[in-house]
């Protein structure tokens, strides 16, 4: 088997990318995209704001003090400084290093692990068969098309461009341009280039999921009669999924972000990953929380709020500390949307993440609803409105809770009761018809996208940024650096919400020790921020990005299923040696089935009495018995000792007489049978097989 | 109902305590109809009761929901995985691994896809058993569509005349599928008579229905993003006050069969006007009322409490049923070709019929047995044994023979070279032959054969050695097909066979008898190519 991580991804919205060798089939785990990296373009501008923006660009440049204008590499980043075109996407850039036609399995493991996918099927000679749960098939999808349709904006802004070659990259590739800014274009070590695509179309998407097999949740799929692989939930995201794969050579477990103990998808099945051979630790987010550790949850501009996330290191990996924590931070979320509407601000969220989506919809339309504030729901987006019915019709794919509500009749997630109430409003876009007649200020505000480049977030923002009343609710990391860039001085106050999105590395001992796998793949920046010495047992290899980890085979023999049809007509040899062994030639054909090797009755039964004859020898062969055995069948013969030519070498030769001639000469190597005459060939031969084990 | 209506007993009153499994409607619509038999038994018909709605929530606590395909391992051995089975929403097929062996249990199943619910979807399985319903073992049903027009142009006549039509039904599946008819019918005619529901129980079964819509057909799935087919239009709650409002209406009540209930009190007020219509959708047990009016055309029928009633309303037969029939049977038993069928629920004679026409026309032996009798099978097992990997690796590539008796014949020989070692008390080996002696921690003994024979007789003619080689490979060529011959000097070699001229003046190899006045060609062949040996030889014997 053979590992290489050809990108450990950055967070929820961009999960690792994997390439995967296995029983000789290159398998891709995930295909992501970093849709950060979007930030380096700038918003389509609305009327005023592209006017204060270009007020600020200039403030800030008479604000630099003497020594920053010596320093020009190192000025602050300006809203100019950003690329006015039509954006493109960063992919994974190690990915196009490989010959697409050469993959024979994708697996996506959640619906950011998809986004990236149409750009590979577009490949002519891609071939692959690509499984993932049904649920992140949907979501992927709706997702996909979403950005399709926020980026048509972009296209009516910049009008038609169909030049297959980024022309904005020239114009960065010089000295003035902030180094932010290069990192993010050409990559740390500046051969990124490669990695930006123009983005797919609605075309392309279709024919994407065309090729896409779904699953269930512990449903066994088997390619090519090889592997069994199975999806085991994550609990990350609803649909989200590890894998489990079994060959014949062995098991593995592919464990990317999970969370124990979910409020919305169904918690991480991690029961089904036990034992395996191998199990490879792909869950990156503690090397992210590690960072953002001490500022959890930060409003910087007003409120400065701190939450921990700092957990006691506890036994029990189900323990309900982390879930509880994430409810908090919801509510937190939910009790300043409704400090800022009591005093008279509107709220913009543009956290897309569908679970935490779903749940701040439930808590904020019950929390208004028992308060006596009046202040309306709106959900724009392309989508919104197949996705929330459709999150209402996937039980199955649930928490616990949730399930219970389907025992009890009531629909999986609240929304659906308000949006029937008209507390809840969707509109598929910001210059939906109705949507004007529905406003009203203040207002809470569903918006994508999360980047705050695309989508409705972008124009909300700018009509309220100058607004101290009104809260900006953020997904982590995005208020520093570019992100908020197009949108300074903001006066609103900022939310930045970190949730949990994978294991958190105290719990990585113990959920080891749990899943007990043979071999232990980390990635070594994980390994060296926890001890894992304290599991003694497992071997434990560490993988680095981009390089490829061979990984020895377990099981040493594979094994061999025979039908017992088949075992019933093998004729069976005795050794006369050996009392204890029984030893038969095969027969029938070796299938490949269900992930393992089986031996199945063939079609060439016919002739399997004339094919009864040993061919393989083993022993010696004392001359006296053969020729009581000849004498026995009617054979006269006598024995001759001859010494060899270097007179060390004993030699034994019987001479047949009678009814034919013919020689038989004995040596340490073997017996010759020496005559022209076919019958007595045959008959010392059978003779041979009385006195020598032979099959 | 009828797959499910014992479980509290068993669990609660018996005391079964092992894992109860259901797919996720089963699991959310089964406390329903639980209480609403329950309550049909103990207040309507006045039996005792079996079971009480704390022995059924405390029963349906136990039970695990799963999901279509997913496998789940119930202990060490046991393996089971539920397919898609169409008939009511929620029905699955179960397949059962245990060890080897493999079977697969359907109860009720629908081989075609109908207004709301899809087709029965199974994998083609390898399975030493099938266990399949056959309730309409000998019938063979035609498209539906006809018999719904009659279903529906009888309700438009009823109501168009100003009756009432009642449906007696049970809570779920058929009820579902009627209404989903009579809404669509109503809205492309343009009827305003109300459609009623009789208790809130159908109308809460909807909001399942709606919920999980992925147990639905294709059909009703991909409709459901703009309009969920299961928000009935014209569909409004029943009220008691309502059996003797004037008017026409449809009434769907329950229970089915007429056998108890609301839907038998209605049908008591209904029955005798002329104008009015009882609507029967599928199958009545025998002694109950739906049985009786299905029977024959009775003008009069005995209520269990002794009264009468006269019956001068219309009776409609529903004729399509969400059961398979004869040739959803056989199709599914032809797709599986199980090992061995065996044939539950249903009338004796009919399956009879169909265990005859399964037994010869698919060949698989199939049984009916009576309740408590017992059938033995033999299950399928594998031998397990490791396999080395010289052995797999010679079995990764083709070893094509040719054989040319009658006709020309190709075998694959590969597994051939393998064998099959068990030693006592320990795991069974299959290696390479050319491993056996090193398993065997033995020495390689050769039986090799040796001939030197006479190839022409000396000063024949001045040829050298190598046309003599190369008229001796033309000969073999002539008679041995497929042979690949390689040549060198004074040497050939096909397979193991290799001959060279032999310039001895006496050769061991050479028999006694032969003249030394002839050119020899030293021939030696391992055993394996014993037959071969002699036929090149023969070969080489020819014309000379």
């Amino acid at each position: 088997m053979e590992l290489t991580c050809l990108s450990k991804g950055d967070g929820f919205h961009y999960p690792p990318c994997h390439m995967l060798n296995l029983c000789g089939f290159r398998i891709l785990i995930d295909c992501p995209l970093d849709l950060s990296a979007i930030k380096i373009f700038s918003p389509v501008p609305s009327g005023v704001g592209s006017e204060a923006s270009e007020y600020l660009s200039d403030e800030s440049l008479d604000a630099q003090n003497p020594i920053q204008k010596k320093q020009k590499l190192e000025r602050q980043l300006t809203c100019a400084d950003l690329v006015c075109e039509e954006p493109w996407y960063k992919t994974v850039k190690a990915l196009h290093l490989w010959e697409a036609s050469f993959i024979d399995i994708v697996l996506i493991s959640n619906p950011m692990g998809l986004l990236g996918l149409p750009f590979l099927t577009q490949n002519p000679g891609f071939f692959a068969k690509i499984y993932m749960t049904e649920v992140t098939a949907k979501i992927g999808q709706l997702m996909m098309e979403d950005i399709v349709s926020m980026h048509k904006e972009f296209r009516c802004f910049h009008g038609p461009d169909n030049s297959s070659f980024p022309g904005w990259i020239k114009n960065l590739d010089s000295e003035q341009v902030p180094a932010l800014l290069k990192k993010v274009v050409f990559g740390e070590s500046g051969d990124d280039l490669g990695s930006w695509m123009r983005l797919y179309s609605l075309d392309d998407i279709e024919s994407c999921m065309k090729k896409v097999q779904g699953v269930k949740f512990a449903e066994e799929v088997c390619y090519n009669g090889t592997l069994i692989i199975k999806a085991l939930s994550s609990g990350l995201d609803i649909g989200a999924c590890n894998w489990l794969i079994n060959g014949p050579n062995g098991s593995l477990s592919y464990v990317s972000d999970s969370i124990f103990v979910s409020h919305h998808a169904r918690s991480f099945d991690f029961h089904g990953l036990k034992e395996t051979d191998v199990l490879i630790y792909s869950d990156f987010s503690s090397l992210q929380s590690a960072e953002v550790t001490e500022d959890g949850c930060i409003s910087p501009d007003s409120d400065n709020n701190y939450i921990s996330t700092i957990s006691d290191n506890k036994d029990s990996l189900l323990n309900t500390e982390d879930s509880l924590e994430e409810m908090e931070k919801l509510a937190f979320v939910c009790s300043c949307a409704a400090e800022s509407a009591d005093a008279g601000g509107s709220t913009l969220i543009t956290i897309t993440r569908i679970g935490i989506v779903l749940q701040l919809l439930e808590l904020l339309s019950n929390s208004l609803e028992s308060s006596s504030l009046k202040v309306p729901i709106f959900v724009i987006s392309s989508v919104a409105e197949e996705l929330l019915a459709y999150t209402n019709t996937i039980p199955e794919w649930l928490c616990e809770q949730r399930q219970e509500k389907l025992i009890s009749g009531e629909p999986s997630f609240g929304h659906l009761k308000f949006i029937k109430n008209k507390k809840i409003h969707l509109f598929p876009a910001i210059h939906s018809p109705n949507l004007i007649t529905s406003w009203q200020e203040p207002c809470i505000v569903f918006a994508s996208h999360w980047s705050l480049r695309l989508g409705p977030s972008v124009q909300l923002l700018q009509r309220w940024r100058g607004d101290p009343k009104s809260l900006l609710v953020l997904e982590d990391g995005i208020s520093s650096g570019l992100g908020l860039l197009p949108f300074r001085p903001i006066a609103m106050k900022i939310l930045q919400c970190s949730f949990l999105s994978g294991i958190r590395l105290q719990k990585l001992p113990t959920l080891v020790s749990v899943l007990q796998p043979k071999i232990f793949l980390v990635p070594d920046a994980v390994n060296q921020r926890i001890s894992l010495a304290a599991i003694k047992t497992i071997s434990i290899l560490n993988y680095f990005e981009n390089k490829t980890l061979h990984v020895p085979r377990i099981v040493d023999n594979p094994s061999v299923e025979i039908t017992t049809d088949l075992a019933s007509k093998l004729s069976w040899r005795k050794l006369r040696q050996r009392e204890s062994f029984g030893i038969a030639r095969l027969k029938g054909g070796l299938l490949m089935e269900d992930g393992k090797h089986r031996l199945v009755s063939g079609l060439e039964q016919e002739e399997s009495s004339g094919k009864a004859r040993p061919l393989r020898h083993w022993g010696s062969v004392a001359p006296e018995l053969l020729l009581d055995a000849l004498l026995k069948m009617g054979i006269k013969g006598s024995i001759e000792q001859s010494t060899g030519d270097n007179g060390s070498e004993d030699k034994s030769i019987i001479h047949i007489e009678n009814p034919n001639s013919g020689l038989i000469e004995f040596s340490e190597m073997g017996t010759a049978i020496i005559t022209g005459d076919e019958n007595v060939v045959s008959q010392v031969f059978q003779a041979i097989d009385g006195v020598l084990d032979g099959i | 109902m009828d797959h499910v209506g014992a479980l509290p007993y068993f669990t609660e009153v018996c005391g079964y305590n092992g894992p109860i499994y259901m797919s996720y409607p089963t699991k959310a619509l089964s406390p329903l109809m639980l209480e609403d038999y329950r309550r049909v038994m103990v207040d309507r018909r006045g039996e005792e009761e079996l079971f009480t709605t704390t022995h059924i929530a405390n029963c349906m606590k136990k039970v695990i929901a799963i999901d279509l395909k997913q496998t789940i391992q119930v202990d060490e051995d046991l393996q089971i995985r539920a397919y898609y089975a169409g008939h009511v929403l929620g029905a699955v097929m179960v397949y059962a691994k245990m060890g080897d062996a493999a079977i697969v249990y359907t109860g009720d199943y629908n081989m075609t896809t109908d207004r709301h619910l899809g087709a029965a979807k199974i994998d083609r399985l390898q399975l030493d058993l099938l266990i399949s319903e056959s309730t309409y073992a000998t019938t063979i049903r035609g498209s539906k569509y006809p018999r719904e027009r009659e279903f529906l142009q009888a309700v438009h006549k009823c109501v168009a005349g100003g009756g009432k039509a009642l449906i007696p039904s049970f809570a779920l599946g058929r009820a579902q599928e009627l209404c989903m008819l009579l809404d669509d019918y109503w809205e492309r005619m343009n009827i305003k008579v109300p459609i009623y529901f009789s208790s809130g129980l159908t109308i809460q079964a909807n909001m399942y229905y709606k919920m999980l819509i992925s147990w639905t057909s294709q059909n009703v799935k991909e409709k459901h993003n703009t309009h969920n087919p299961f928000d009935f239009k014209n569909v409004k709650d029943f009220d008691r006050s309502l059996i003797h409002a004037p008017g026409p209406c449809v009434l769907f009540a329950t229970p089915g069969m007429l056998c108890a209930g609301f839907s038998l009190e209605v049908f008591k007020h209904w029955a005798p006007s002329p104008l009015n219509l009882v609507a029967l959708p599928g199958y009545s047990v025998a002694g109950t009322v739906g049985h009786k009016l299905m029977a024959g055309k009775p003008t009069t029928v005995d209520l269990y409490n002794g009264t009468k009633v006269d019956v001068r309303c219309k009776v409609h037969q529903v004729a399509f049923s969400p059961h398979t029939d004869a040739k959803g049977i056989m199709d599914l038993t032809k797709f599986l070709s199980p090992k061995n069928v065996v044939l539950v629920h249903g009338e004796k004679p009919s399956m009879m019929i169909l265990k005859e026409k399964i037994t010869s026309e698919l060949d698989i032996p199939c049984f009916v047995p009576a309740n408590g009798e017992t059938v033995s099978f033999a299950s399928t097992t594998y031998i397990k044994a490791n396999a080395s990997d010289m052995f797999l690796k010679s079995c990764s590539n083709p070893n094509f023979k040719f054989s040319n008796s009658t006709q020309l014949r190709v075998t694959d020989h590969r597994t051939a070279d393998g064998v099959l070692v068990i030693e006592k008390s320990k795991k069974a080996k299959i290696v390479h032959q050319d491993e056996i002696s090193e398993v065997l921690h033995e020495k390689n003994h050769v039986v090799s054969l040796a001939h030197c024979c006479p190839v022409k007789v000396k000063g024949e003619s001045e040829d050298d050695d190598v046309d003599l080689i190369k008229q001796l490979s033309a000969k073999i060529l002539k008679t041995v097909s497929g042979a690949q011959i390689h040549e060198s000097e004074n040497c050939l070699q096909v397979a193991s066979f290799k001959g060279s001229l032999c310039l001895k003046d006496k050769c061991m190899h050479r028999s006694s008898s032969s003249s030394s006045e002839a050119v020899f060609l030293c021939c030696n062949w391992s055993i394996a190519d014993l037959e071969l040996g002699w036929e090149i030889i023969n070969a080489i014997k020819l014309n000379h």
